[in-house]
């Protein structure tokens, strides 16, 4: 019987584990997918909102600007990169002033310090290459950029070391009541718990109809990138939004953590809560905006394209809440929610408490992690030492990003464990290069089986079916 | 220490490593990340090499083993699973592996023999979804002979450059079903030779100014969906047609790998992608050379051996101190002919240009000109961007020129 089980591995529900493992209880989080942070988490702007965009008194106002706050701390502990860059918002003629005056009005209301106002020279002498019919801009200072797969991966990593459970491949099908809590069944295992917290993303509707609760509906909304090559990363330092308008918010370019640059998202209502694919009129639409926010992107440095789904929720706000006794939703998180993860965390805590969850501070608990890119960042004297101990930290496997052999096995064997290609990508890096893993995919497929003590053909790109080869050679004919 | 460090140990190194040693140059070092010798050749297993320099067709393999053998009798040093990270102007040279840790090296003279990488699916904004079975051509083909696994079962092939037209037949000979090569240009990127070994001996479909313009499937690839182009090379509406697969295969371009190159401040040349440099493979950093599909895409490992060479001797004259005259004669282009190698002439001596077209022309002739005067007119039925030509010009026709220019022009009939 676990205290507490979490649906969905995504920032949400990581931040939620991290939060609740600093008490005296059993944890488990389960996830549908063969690895963590494979929902929203993966595919977004990665923005940490300064918190001027969400209307005041809602609860994303309120949650993003606490959220924005805690996040260097986060990341700081949990070993995570997080780059105070800043955000611009641009305008281009009188409409967009007005707006952004708005934008900044309602700023300083939800509590966000360090908004200003910049005219034409102001914003050209910070971002020279933004572009020449820019006018004005509305400029946070406390925006920031992390990197969400990275910091989800942390969190529930930190949670892990600290004793709670992750259970993949996980799909939770059904919610019973069972004594003193529920029951919550996948297709062919089940597992106990007094709380059930449903941090599911876009299913979290379909969750919370398990145990009755029928209050609101998710609907995906997708969100098309560009990512260019590192060698553009440096094309602009802040993340620069254009003035929204009826339009919604159109493209925003940014630089990544990683250095990077990165354009999207378009904003199209979907029906299947399934279809990640990119569409031509997508690319066609991030690539005439962000052209016009910027003076020259050099889209031939592309380097890969995908998609998120936004959950929308049908109430307009975050949906967190308790409808039925220990039964928690944490729904409907769309932008800003990565922002907000740390603060919806500790609303969660409160409301399970409210609901008579006993809270005890756990006295070992670790919020501290090894970073994820430690060798990439030390010296070539520290790194020295630790080739002298392991020759495998020599041994670069990916080229393009410089990946050793050494970091990647660190990966496969520290908390939560990947087990297929992806889950060593957004940990390591590696296949994330230009080549996009041309050169070093065999060698970690090797690497993966090996570690996993299975052959080769078990091993996926993302779980399911996404086999990576089909067999041996000649056996076929 | 080393007086010369080539970074790459495929043909080029090795060529160029075994000219500079019979020049004289005894301290050299080869790094190479990889864990043999040999380069691309390891996975080429095909025949088709060493025709001009050996008289004989042999496989990729037997052909890296010529050099490797005569690197091993020369005692010429190399350093395996050695991966350079990068290189400074001043030719300090910063590697790592796991015996030496990281470290640093200062030669006299470097080579820079990389190679290339291929072009990955991102840079072509193919849209639909992201599943397992979407492989370069290169990347095939090293599961298939090296590490002896296949990548897929039905397969469609994105762009028909050489690596990708060989895999057609491997992966045929293999028992898979290839079920067509879709080229975006009206041409084939390939040699003639190849389109008709790999592809019609064997059935397989060349649709040229065709595209994949949606990729399907969840978890792993179902199908993509093609179409003919227009000569904007869009996608025309009304052409579009499924094909059912489990694998895309691309073979879309191959880029030199010139990072190391850039950070050492070399010029890159825009349109091969590669150093900028004379007729002894120089850079514009004194004392690095380039060679190989570093310097330029080849398609023939003999012309690459024949570079490198040129690279082993002018390093090897480089670090013992010989200067000869120096003239300085630029080479241009104009368009039709899309670039050439060396760019820039330094030396009065005897030299073969080499370069490429924009496009399939018939009944043309390559003319060379310095200013208004006609050097040189060489007559060809046909020329295409798949095939490299070259051109020898004597240290005559160099004597008091100051501009050469290349010119693809039509023969009357
Ligand atoms: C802030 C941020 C920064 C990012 N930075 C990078 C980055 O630097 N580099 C990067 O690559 N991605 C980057 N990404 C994208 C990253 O891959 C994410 O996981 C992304 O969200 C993709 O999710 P997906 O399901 O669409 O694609 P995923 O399944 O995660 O990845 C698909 C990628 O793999 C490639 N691919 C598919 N099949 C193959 C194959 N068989 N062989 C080789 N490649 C294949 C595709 O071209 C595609 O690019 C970034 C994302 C974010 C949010
Ligand atoms: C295009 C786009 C841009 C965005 N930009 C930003 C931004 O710049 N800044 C910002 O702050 N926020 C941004 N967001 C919002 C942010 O990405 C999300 O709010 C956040 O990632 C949501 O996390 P989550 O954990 O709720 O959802 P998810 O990451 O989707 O996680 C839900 C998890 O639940 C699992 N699950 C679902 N059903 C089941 C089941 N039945 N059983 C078990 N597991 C299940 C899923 O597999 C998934 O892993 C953006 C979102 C999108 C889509």
């Amino acid at each position: 019987m676990y205290d507490v089980a979490i649906i969905g591995a995504g920032v949400v529900g990581g931040m939620i584990a991290r939060t609740l493992a600093a008490y005296e209880l059993k944890i488990c989080i389960l996830e549908k997918e063969n690895d963590v942070a494979e929902g929203a988490t993966k595919a977004n702007s990665a923005i940490v909102h300064a918190g001027f965009d969400a209307k005041p008194g809602s609860l994303k106002a309120k949650l993003n600007v606490q959220g924005a706050k805690m996040m260097p701390k986060v990341c700081e502990e949990l070993g995570v990169k997080y780059k105070n860059n800043g955000s611009l918002v641009i305008g281009f003629h009188d409409e967009d002033k007005r707006t952004i005056e708005n934008l900044l009005e309602r700023g300083i209301q939800n509590g966000v310090d360090g908004l200003e106002i910049l005219d034409k020279d102001e914003l050209k002498a910070i971002e020279p290459n933004i572009s020449d019919n820019a006018t004005a801009a509305l400029y946070a200072k406390t925006g920031a950029i992390v990197c969400p797969y990275e910091l989800t991966v942390a969190a529930i990593g930190n949670a892990m070391d600290n004793g709670a459970d992750l259970r993949t491949g996980f799909k939770v099908c059904s919610i019973k009541a069972a004594d003193a809590g529920y029951e919550i069944c996948s297709e062919n295992d089940s597992i106990k718990a007094r709380f059930v917290v449903n941090a599911a993303g876009l299913y979290a509707d379909e969750i919370a109809e398990m145990v009755g609760d029928t209050s609101f509906k998710i609907t995906p909304r997708r969100g098309e990138y560009i990512l260019l090559d590192k060698e553009c990363g440096g094309l602009v330092s802040n993340t620069v939004f254009r003035t929204p308008s009826k339009m919604g918010k159109g493209i925003l370019v940014t630089p990544t953590v990683d250095g990077n640059l990165l354009t999207g998202p378009t904003s199209v209502d979907m029906d299947d809560k399934e279809d990640k694919s990119t569409t031509a009129e997508g690319f066609a639409r991030i690539i005439k905006e962000a052209c016009e926010n910027l003076n020259c992107i050099p889209f031939h440095k592309t380097i890969t394209s995908f998609c998120g789904l936004r959950a929308v929720g049908s109430t307009g706000d975050f949906i967190i809440h308790s409808p039925r006794s220990g039964f928690i939703n944490a729904a409907g998180i769309e932008s800003p929610g990565l922002t907000s993860s740390p603060a919806i965390g500790l609303m969660v805590r409160d409301l399970l408490m409210e609901g008579g969850l006993v809270l005890r501070e756990k006295g070992n608990f670790n919020p501290i992690r090894k970073p994820m890119h430690a060798f990439r960042e030390a010296s070539d004297e520290e790194k020295n030492t630790i080739i002298k101990k392991d020759a495998a930290y020599g041994r670069i496997l990916c080229r393009c990003e410089g990946v050793t052999e050494g970091e990647i096995l660190e990966a496969i064997r520290t908390n939560p464990r990947p087990s297929d290609l992806d889950g060593v990508k957004r940990r390591t890096r590696a296949q994330m290069g230009r080549c996009q893993g041309g050169f070093c995919m065999p060698l970690i497929m090797k690497l993966l089986a090996r570690e996993m003590g299975v052959p080769c053909e078990k091993i996926t790109k993302r779980g399911g079916n996404s086999f990576l080869i089909t067999g041996k050679t000649k056996e076929e004919i | 220490m080393a007086d010369l460090v080539i970074i790459g140990g495929g043909p080029a190194g090795m060529s160029a490593a075994i000219a500079a040693y019979k020049k004289g140059v005894r301290d050299i070092l080869i790094l190479e990340r990889d864990g043999a010798l040999g380069g691309i050749l390891q996975q080429c297993i095909h025949n088709g090499f060493g025709l001009h320099k050996f008289g004989q067709e042999l496989t990729g393999p037997e052909y890296a083993l010529q050099y490797e053998n005569q690197i091993k009798e020369l005692g010429i040093r190399y350093k395996l699973n050695t991966m350079v990270l990068s290189i400074t102007k001043d030719k300090v040279i910063t590697a790592t592996n796991g015996e030496d840790g990281i470290f640093k090296l200062r030669p006299k003279a470097i080579i820079l023999a990389m190679g290339c990488r291929e072009r990955s699916k991102g840079a072509l904004n193919i849209g639909g979804t992201r599943p397992a079975g979407i492989y370069s051509a290169g990347t095939a083909q090293k599961l298939v002979n090296m590490e002896g696994y296949m990548p897929g079962k039905e397969v469609v092939i994105l762009g028909s450059g050489d690596i990708g037209l060989i895999m057609a037949r491997r992966m045929t000979l293999e028992g898979a079903k290839v079920k067509a090569v879709c080229e975006l240009m009206p041409y084939s990127g390939g040699l003639a030779r190849n389109i008709e070994q790999c592809l019609c001996d064997f059935d397989i479909p060349l649709k040229l100014s065709h595209t994949v313009v949606e990729i399907h499937g969840k978890e792993r690839v179902s199908g993509v969906t093609i179409a003919k182009v227009d000569e904007n090379k869009k996608p025309i509406i009304g052409t579009e047609e499924y094909i059912a697969c489990d694998t895309l295969l691309l073979s879309v371009g191959l880029i030199p790998e010139n990072e190391l190159s850039i950070g050492a401040s070399v010029s890159i040349d825009k349109i091969t992608g590669g150093a900028a440099v004379d007729q002894d493979r120089q850079t514009d950093c004194a004392g690095i050379f380039a060679c190989g599909n570093v310097l330029h895409v080849h398609d023939l490992v003999d012309f690459v051996s024949d570079e490198a060479e040129i690279a082993g001797q002018s390093a090897a004259d480089y670090i013992s101190g010989i200067k000869e005259e120096n003239i300085h004669i630029n080479v241009e282009t104009d368009g039709k002919i899309r670039y050439t190698v060396p760019q820039k002439i330094t030396k009065k001596k005897d030299v073969t240009v080499y370069f490429r077209v924009a496009d399939v022309y018939r009944n043309v002739k390559i003319c060379v000109y310095d200013g208004d005067t006609l050097l040189l007119a060489k007559k060809k039925v046909k020329v295409a961007p798949g095939e490299m030509e070259s051109i020898k010009l004597s240290e005559d026709m160099l004597a008091n020129c100051r501009k050469l220019q290349f010119k693809l022009e039509e023969v009357n009939a």
